[in-house]
């Protein structure tokens, strides 16, 4: 197998007795893009502070295409960088700004002249070089950040945050752009957000981190629908948690309130006896009777609220409550709160969290 | 409500009375010396005196030494406390206030102690040693101005970001200090300097007691001895005063505006 192009070993990071990132590690590949998922705290951005050079590591390395770079200052590492407070440099153009980086390397001016226009056509903001940041939007400026970060061709692109300061229209198109900008140039980068939507659409490996460490990297799909751990199954999309109890593990019965789903196959290493945390996504859930769902329970449904399109459904079983969507059909109103309603999954779908 | 508007307005015009009724004195004063006729005599002979001219250039050159003594300690200082040593910013502010507490006299005499020129440092054995602690005993007088000046300059800008953006695109502290920093406190710094300026005209304390031919030992030698011309020398004094901080205000018209604060 070929060597990463960024590899973090054994990283750790403390602050005094804190410790905020513990044996962190990851390979990247060449081109990959690869974002850090997590709520706030867990250490995503001081991963991504320790790989631009911002923070230096308590121990563990970091190697960027076979060169060792974990002692080397921020403006040895040939990194771009995007901000989440786009960090623009007021008293500059928009020109002057992606050619900063240029100008600090030695371009000769005619060359950096040019890369700036090509930048400026990438961003799809050919006009706007004479500008200052203060006469452009917060998408525009992240737009500005985000070319200025590529235009010395670094090896790494690293993004903190560029969508959290942006109204939710813009952060949409935004990240389709950097996404397809990232594609274009085959640039290795990595994204960092607490969006799991952003994570999921634009990410080729998702690395969860939670408490310092990563809970689980892989694809979008395998992180959605694989969660590794109870945290990532409940950090990322909706989830439905039932707690049940097994009754035969041999046969895989288990008791969820008073009613009994098969889940042969899956309780791996659990006994009779042992109480579980099931989790279903509410894609994963029909209203009423299935083909091809083999499980089933009853229930009385709780609570209903039209959206629209989609009708979101909350149905009570026992003590537990179920949420689902179902599509909106003109020609069936919707169920009423208080009527006896069943519901269907392939047992399949069903998640168990250890 | 119309009371309190009433109110108002008797407060503002015996403050404004309070003010301007002296300067209105003054200058209806110097302009006396002709008997029987208002002129501006006093001012020609205050402005085509070769003391004047020779204490108002002498005054000015220690005052852009002291501006450029000041910005050199001020600027790096004032950026590495905002960057790194954010907890040591009280003690500094404390620092940069005591000479408002301690009187000119005192730190003046503590220098002829130390500097005298059997001392290790005779900064006083030699007239351009003197010139240069009288330039640094300024630029601590006019510390409190320029640290707050620039601090606050410092204030409006993500001093953090915008120098881990310039790190990351490879500059060093040199190009992050004179390309991103200081151009973005530029205005700041020269509000800073200016005060400077107009504490540096006026001051009499230290140039006095260091025997030096400033400009406002030259104010009270000639308020001593003459009747008309220490009025004209007042009204000439505040409005260079009065000009340094008009340009202030003008300045900070062009002051950079932030990207996330545009207005």
């Amino acid at each position: 197998m070929a060597d990463p192009f960024l590899s973090i070993q054994h990283v750790r990071k403390s602050f005094g007795a804190t410790t905020v990132v513990q044996d962190f590690n990851l390979d990247v590949e060449p081109g990959e893009f690869v974002s850090f998922l997590g709520p706030s705290g867990c250490g995503k951005t001081t991963v991504l502070r320790m790989v631009a050079g911002f923070e230096e590591p308590s121990a563990g390395k970091i190697v960027v295409a076979g060169k060792d770079i974990t002692r080397l200052k921020p403006n040895q590492r040939n990194v771009g960088m995007v901000f989440q407070a786009y960090a623009l440099f007021p008293n500059l153009t928009v020109a002057q700004n992606i050619a900063f980086g240029l100008k600090v390397a030695g371009m000769p001016k005619a060359d950096a002249d040019r890369r700036v226009a090509e930048m400026l056509d990438i961003i799809k903001l050919p006009q706007m070089g004479d500008r200052y940041p203060y006469q452009l939007s917060g998408g525009q400026q992240q737009r500005i950040a985000l070319a200025r970060a590529i235009a010395p061709k670094p090896k790494l692109l690293l993004l903190d945050e560029p969508l959290s300061a942006l109204d939710a229209k813009v952060r949409v198109s935004l990240r389709e752009e950097i996404r397809s900008i990232q594609k274009k140039l085959g640039i290795t980068t990595i994204f960092v957000t607490h969006d799991q939507e952003e994570a999921l659409s634009i990410s080729d490996r998702i690395a969860v981190m939670y408490g310092g460490k990563a809970e689980q990297v892989g694809t979008p799909f395998e992180i959605y629908n694989r969660p590794a751990t109870k945290f990532v199954a409940n950090f990322v999309g909706t989830l439905n948690v039932l707690e049940g109890k097994v009754t035969d593990a041999a046969s895989g019965k288990v008791q969820v309130n008073t009613q009994e789903v098969s889940l042969k196959g899956k309780l791996n290493g659990s006994k009779s006896g042992d109480t579980l945390s099931l989790a279903l996504r509410p894609e994963a859930i029909s209203l009423g009777r299935q083909p091809g769902r083999d499980s089933s329970l009853s229930g009385e449904i709780s609570e209903v609220h039209f959206l629209g399109s989609v009708i979101r459904v909350r149905v009570g079983i026992g003590g537990n409550t179920v949420s689902l969507d179902t599509f909106n059909s003109p020609a069936t109103p919707p169920p009423a709160v208080g009527e006896k309603a069943e519901i269907s999954f392939s047992s399949g779908d069903m998640l168990v969290l250890h | 409500m119309k009371g309190g508007r009433f109110w108002a307005w008797v407060v503002f015009i015996l403050g404004a009375a309070y003010f301007f009724i002296p300067l209105i004195a003054t200058v209806e004063f110097s302009m006396r010396m002709r008997r029987g006729a208002y002129s501006f005599d006093a001012y020609q002979i205050v402005l085509g005196d070769p003391r004047f001219q020779a204490t108002f250039m002498y005054s000015v050159i220690a005052a852009i030494f002291t501006i450029i003594l000041g910005v050199l300690i001020v600027v790096p200082a004032a950026y590495w406390i905002r960057l790194r040593l954010p907890q040591i910013r009280p003690i500094v502010e404390f620092i940069t206030l005591l000479p408002l507490v301690i009187p000119a006299i005192v730190i003046v005499f503590g220098y002829i102690r130390m500097y005298g020129s059997n001392s290790p440092l005779p900064f006083l054995g030699s007239d351009t040693g003197t010139n240069a602690l009288l330039v640094i005993g300024y630029a601590t007088l006019a510390l409190p101005y320029m640290y707050r000046a620039v601090d606050t300059g410092l204030r409006t800008i993500d001093v953090r970001t915008l120098t881990e953006a310039a790190q990351i695109l490879g500059a060093g502290w040199g190009t992050i200090i004179t390309r991103v920093i200081l151009p973005n406190v530029l205005i700041a710094v020269l509000s800073g300097a200016f005060l400077t300026f107009a504490i540096v005209i006026g001051e009499f304390t230290m140039a006095s007691l260091l025997n030096r031919p400033a400009f406002g030992p030259y104010l009270q030698n000639i308020g001593a001895n003459r009747a008309y011309e220490p009025a004209a020398l007042a009204i000439i004094a505040f409005v260079i005063t009065w000009g340094c901080m008009s340009l202030i205000q003008i300045l900070s018209r062009f002051a950079p505006r932030s990207a996330n604060r545009p207005n």
